[in-house]
């Protein structure tokens, strides 16, 4: 069965200009065959996006990709409210929840789940199911043995089940903006700091150990999660679709090296080899192996 | 409505003994397994422990709630099934659920149960809530820490469904049962095995005279001399934003603090918040009989239009200071 390759939406502030060629080269150059858009971290960040949205979306689907909306990770506010509703209402592609109020709004329409709901166990994909979901993203913290089951169930159910196998694991929301408050500012005064650090702001212990990467209101890993070599045994657990989570590097060579694992041209520890070459940020792969997430297993069992 | 509902922690029997004496309305608890957010070592309460605590608690007019509120293993769901089921046997007046597998099988199977959204579902939004409503019949939810006061109003005012929020003790900065920072640096979570930070991965480090806490393979932080050492929760730690060693480490995602929404009574009453809930069931019967005895005597002096007094806990928060977290807008 084919897989499926899906870019992530972007998850850092990028200028409007720089978001929309990004997807321009995407669209040219990158073998995706699924691309999710969407400003899902900050509903301050989103009126920048707005004006070229319209324009990203008409040339991704020109290009022949599949485009999908990710609704908002964390929706309290009334303006985080009033995005989700719009999101979802305007009904012009299908969405990808990342919160519960936007899987209650989707509910009889065909649409994802993705990686910021909950989704650890055959009984929860069951029940996403039955609402009328036709993908789940797991989460990045679901070890192999939790990734198999809900492979196979996913399968059985008829969903397409995806997996994240690059860029930084997201880690945590919060209603607190710590790009603002590393620079002695509130969020609602933030002057959008978190556009300075166009790969997230890197965090590092007291000892200069780096460990995390803030991203505004979220917290994401510093390494890169990567699980190339471990694509083969995704896919015979079922997998079908696997995500790219955009970074500051070039993602079109990150997408074509992942390209080239699915259709069997590469081996994983190949592209694994090519992505260290690119990047001085170290590639992690412990949360599928069962360790501390940050951690990285040299051999992985096959 | 009638008066705030004093909802009160338990580790253990005398625990919940302490609570229900001091004045709980209702004391929540777990399981001693992987089923609830607070899996640590010795907590907790065995199927005949619970039978006891809810005989005791219901004597006094006292409701027992059951957290079982962990996200289930995939292929292993029968301990979270089976943690329903026993609660529902054992007559508790509720139990408290985060994952929606486990509600639809707590709604199918045990109708009659009152079933409480978890805060570690984290439904912040009145659609989220309505949802958990329409589907599973949820009657009370536990809201996120990352609403204000203003935002919980409104909230309320669409919602047909019962509001508790935390008022008293530990703080998470981050939604809750969104986080994966303790599996980062340590591979066990709060969402897969019920614990932060655990206790089987810090370690203390003496550094001449500081003294330095890890956690997995991670410095959390480093007290001077002199300077009281916290348990390195991962996200009360210091660190350097920027990285490296740029900038001096601060406190980057919340300083060593204590919530205390005492002072904000009124506005949670206005609000329409049904339920006040004081977290804490890794503490001792000490500390949960002084918390539990204040906030009692505060809330009815507050029922009866009095002044409400001060409370002498300073000596119980941590770094002894306080705040009122994400309930006041300028916390984001």
């Amino acid at each position: 069965m084919k897989s499926t390759l899906t870019l992530g939406p972007v998850l850092f502030n990028w200028p409007a200009e720089r978001w929309r060629d990004f997807y321009a080269r995407i669209a040219d150059e990158a073998p995706v065959d699924a691309v999710v858009v969407g400003e899902v971290v900050c509903s301050k960040r989103a009126p920048f996006l707005a004006p070229v949205m319209d324009e990203v979306i008409a040339r991704l689907a020109a290009a022949g990709k599949e485009v999908w909306l990710a609704s908002p990770i964390l929706v309290g506010s009334d303006r985080e409210r009033a995005a989700m509703r719009d999101l979802v209402e305007s009904d012009l592609l299908p969405v990808e929840a990342n919160d519960m109020g936007a899987l209650a709004l989707l509910e009889g329409r065909r649409h994802a789940v993705g990686p910021f709901i909950n989704s650890y166990n055959e009984a929860t994909l069951a029940w996403l199911a039955g609402r009328g979901a036709v993908a789940v993203s797991l989460p990045a913290e679901l070890p192999a043995a939790s990734v198999a089951v809900m492979a196979k169930t996913g399968a059985a159910l008829g969903l397409s089940m995806e997996v994240q196998v690059f860029g930084r694991a997201p880690l945590a929301i919060s209603a607190r903006c710590y790009h603002a408050r590393a620079h002695a500012l509130h969020k609602d005064g933030c002057q959008f700091v978190c556009a300075n650090d166009p790969d997230g702001m890197p965090v590092s212990t007291v000892d200069g150990q780096p460990f995390l990467s803030v991203n505004g209101t979220q917290t994401l890993s510093h390494g890169y999660l990567a699980l190339a070599a471990e694509i083969d045994r995704l896919r015979a657990m079922g997998i079908r679709r696997f995500r790219l989570s955009p970074q500051d590097l070039d993602m079109v060579a990150v997408a074509t090296a992942f390209r080239a694992v699915l259709d069997g041209a590469r081996s994983g520890q190949d592209v694994m080899a090519e992505l260290r070459g690119m990047t001085a940020v170290p590639l992690e792969n412990g949360f599928f192996h069962n360790m501390a997430g940050a951690a990285y297993a040299d051999a992985p069992a096959a | 409505m009638g008066p705030f509902e004093l909802i009160c922690p338990a580790g253990n029997p005398a625990a919940l003994r302490a609570a229900v004496d001091a004045g709980a309305d209702a004391v929540y608890l777990g399981f001693r397994d992987e089923t609830n957010a607070r899996n640590f070592p010795g907590l907790n309460f065995s199927r005949p422990e619970l039978a006891e605590a809810i005989a005791y608690a219901h004597a006094r007019s006292v409701q027992v709630f059951v957290a079982i509120n962990t996200y289930p293993q995939a292929g292993n769901l029968a301990p979270w099934q089976r943690a329903v089921d026993d609660a529902a046997r054992l007559k508790a007046d509720a139990v408290i659920l985060a994952d929606l597998g486990l509600l639809a099988y707590a709604a199918k199977h045990h109708p009659d149960l009152r079933l409480h959204l978890s805060v570690q579902a984290s439904a912040a939004n009145a659609e989220a809530i309505r949802l958990y409503r329409e589907a599973f019949g949820v009657r009370r939810v536990v809201l996120p820490r990352v609403l204000t006061v203003p935002e919980i109003a409104r909230l309320n005012a669409e919602v047909d469904v019962e509001t508790e929020v935390f008022v008293f003790g530990g703080l998470c900065p981050m939604a809750e049962g969104r986080c994966s920072l303790s599996s980062y640096a340590t591979g066990l979570s709060p969402n897969k095995q019920g614990v932060c930070s655990p206790a089987s991965h810090v370690r203390y480090e003496p550094r001449g005279e500081a003294l330095a806490s890890r956690l997995g393979g991670f410095t959390i932080n480093v007290f001077g001399a002199g300077e009281p050492a916290g348990y390195p929760t991962l996200c009360k730690g210091r660190f350097v934003p920027g990285g490296g060693t740029s900038r001096d480490p601060a406190y980057l995602f919340e300083e060593p603090t204590s919530l205390n929404a005492l002072a904000l009574l009124p506005e949670l009453k206005a609000a329409k918040v049904c339920a006040l809930k004081i977290e804490g069931r890794q503490r001792g019967k000490a500390y949960i009989a002084a918390v539990v005895a204040a906030y009692r005597r505060a809330l009815d002096a507050f029922a009866q239009g009095l002044p409400v007094p001060a409370l002498d806990l300073e000596a119980m928060v941590e770094g002894g200071a306080q705040t009122t977290g994400a309930y006041t807008r300028a916390w984001r």
